[in-house]
């Protein structure tokens, strides 16, 4: 027996159109599954336990999935919950879900799938010899794990379809891969292996595999051979470039995808243009493995005051690198000499806006630009120190010269005041896998009635 | 000569998790792609990103005109020391290498 996903949107909070959701809709799909988060926009998200788009937002793109849900009368299912997929964040898009559930007048079976990871139980599956780390990978020990504000999980197919088997008609799950919430149903109902990992990953940014990637709905079709893809929109298409294409993006190998229990190779894959819209895909191969998950974990460094300060005066565009130099050595003994710190007890960084903000050292354009934003970035152990820091070097960023010959020069600042508190810095501290017996033993399901 | 830039029609780098970069040059036919494939050396896009060679990873793929080249990120997603999140504006490095 074959299966029909739905994917609304490569994310939920991206969007999607309304008349390609409604006809996806109309082709009776077997489950609706989108994506929820991903690591892509930084650790501040996994850090904090928060998700990246609003509350409000979230709602309103929920409740059109919900309603769609109804409609069809199938499993809904988020994967990576609230950006991060950490337990707070599964809680909080439950308590969206059972807002809308009596907003909706719908009663519902919420499954929620918690894929935290207790620092203890990590660090005994490292003393254990279960902990593998990824190339490359952070430093790590032991006691690491504890100063770790959240660790999560990756969750493959198998934690999904339990989460399924529960009868829900909603699955919040926590982190899971990008793949696991389309692959796990076609998967259980006995698809191609190598079909349901391949299709899922051409799946899971929704219409990114097709000529219109902004309209969001997909149809995928798996079954014993392979699977068939098919954009909601009816003027979009899928060709065999654009979907074979969608193995290149965010993946170092375009031809191997590792997953919990095994991996996927494509180099065998064959994508055939079916009519207009379609394209089938057969020959995608699964090989099975260890049963690991992907580990992923946040710890704060720190946190950052800023200060942005422009320079127009042509000579101060064109040195401003020996100028952020020259100020930089003025600032560090003005620090020890005013507050005590020394260099390793705070940073403080330069950002040239216009030269090479964006590539640092590995820039190799040497154009001088018309003006430069200088960015200052103080990172301290507390907020307050990291201001006290910045408001010391305020008078400075306005008046540094170039040189000791001068009149006093100054510069432009956008804003009084100059300095603002960016709050805490957050870093990922793991790309490890964990080895385990049974896939749901560092996972935690529950079950609640709503609405 | 030509710049890569010139000869590719799109570059696109991105984020492959927190600790890898991925590249992918997409040319617009099998002649450009031809061009890409033989004048890009490796070892001078490894000097570009201040890698060691041998850590880079790449893959010819002449059925979509691509060459992709993979490698840890410079810096780690979102250090300290980090410039871009989501590692999108580094592929513009390659633009101006010369491809003969």
């Amino acid at each position: 027996m074959g299966a029909r996903v739905l994917i609304p949107t490569g994310a939920l909070g991206m969007g999607f159109d309304d008349a390609a959701l409604a006809r996806a809709l109309a082709m009776a799909p077997d489950i609706i599954a989108v994506d929820g988060g991903s690591t892509d926009s930084g650790p501040a998200y996994l850090g904090t336990g928060r998700s990246k788009y609003s509350r409000a937002a979230t709602k309103a793109e929920w409740r059109r999935l919900m309603k769609a849900r109804a409609e069809a009368g199938v499993p809904l299912v988020v994967g990576t919950a609230g950006t991060c997929g950490t337990d707070a964040t599964v809680d909080w898009m439950a308590e969206i879900t059972a807002e809308l559930a009596a907003e909706l007048g719908q009663k519902l079976t919420v499954a929620r799938l918690y894929s935290d990871q207790p620092a203890e139980r990590v660090a005994t599956a490292m003393a254990e010899g279960r902990i593998r780390p990824l190339d490359p990978a952070p430093e790590v020990a032991e006691g690491d794990f504890a100063r770790m504000t959240n660790i999560v999980a990756l969750a493959g197919a198998e934690q999904i379809a339990a989460a399924l088997a529960t009868g829900a008609d909603i699955v919040i799950a926590g982190r899971t891969t990008d793949t696991a919430t389309i692959a796990a149903l076609p998967l259980t109902r006995g698809v191609h292996p190598g079909g349901a990992w391949h299709g899922a990953k051409i799946g899971e940014c929704g219409s990114l595999c097709t000529s219109h990637a902004t309209s969001g709905v997909i149809v995928i079709d798996f079954d014993e051979t392979g699977f068939t893809v098919e954009p909601g929109l009816e003027a979009a298409r899928c060709t065999p470039r654009s979907v074979a294409a969608h193995m290149l993006y965010e993946n170092a190998d375009p031809f191997v995808l590792h997953e919990p229990g095994g991996h996927l190779d494509v180099r065998g894959a064959e994508y055939a243009q079916l009519d207009a819209r379609r394209v089938r895909v057969t020959g995608s191969e699964w090989l099975p493995g260890d049963y690991t998950v992907k580990l992923e974990g946040a710890r704060l460094v720190g946190y950052q005051s800023t200060i942005l300060v422009t320079l127009r005066e042509p000579r101060y565009v064109e040195n401003a690198e020996a100028w952020v130099e020259r100020l930089g050595g003025f600032l560090r003994r003005e620090i020890e000499r005013g507050m005590g710190l020394a260099e390793g007890d705070y940073a403080l960084d330069f950002r040239l806006i216009g030269k090479s903000a964006t590539l640092g050292a590995l820039e190799t354009s040497r154009v001088v630009p018309a003006e430069v934003g200088v960015l200052c970035i103080v990172t301290a152990e507390s907020q307050e120190r990291a201001g006290e820091i910045a408001k010391l070097a305020n008078p400075w960023l306005l008046h540094f010269p170039l040189t000791d010959e001068e009149p006093q020069a100054t510069f432009a600042f956008p804003f009084s005041p100059a300095d603002w508190a960016r709050g805490p810095l957050y870093e990922f501290t793991l790309n490890h896998v964990m080895r385990l017996d049974d896939p749901m033993a560092a996972f935690r399901l529950e079950v609640a009635t709503v609405g | 000569m030509a710049r890569l830039g010139e000869v590719a029609d799109r570059l696109r780098a991105k984020n492959a998790g927190p600790f890898w970069l991925t590249i992918d040059i997409f040319c617009p036919d099998a002649a450009a792609y031809e061009r890409v494939a033989r004048g890009l050396s490796t070892a001078e896009v490894a000097r570009l990103y201040g890698q060691p060679t041998q850590v880079l990873k790449r893959f010819d793929i002449p059925a979509l005109n691509v060459v992709k080249i993979s490698m840890p990120r410079p810096t780690v997603q979102g250090s300290r020391e980090d410039r871009d999140m989501h590692a999108s504006q580094w592929a513009w490095l390659l633009a101006d290498l010369e491809i003969g």
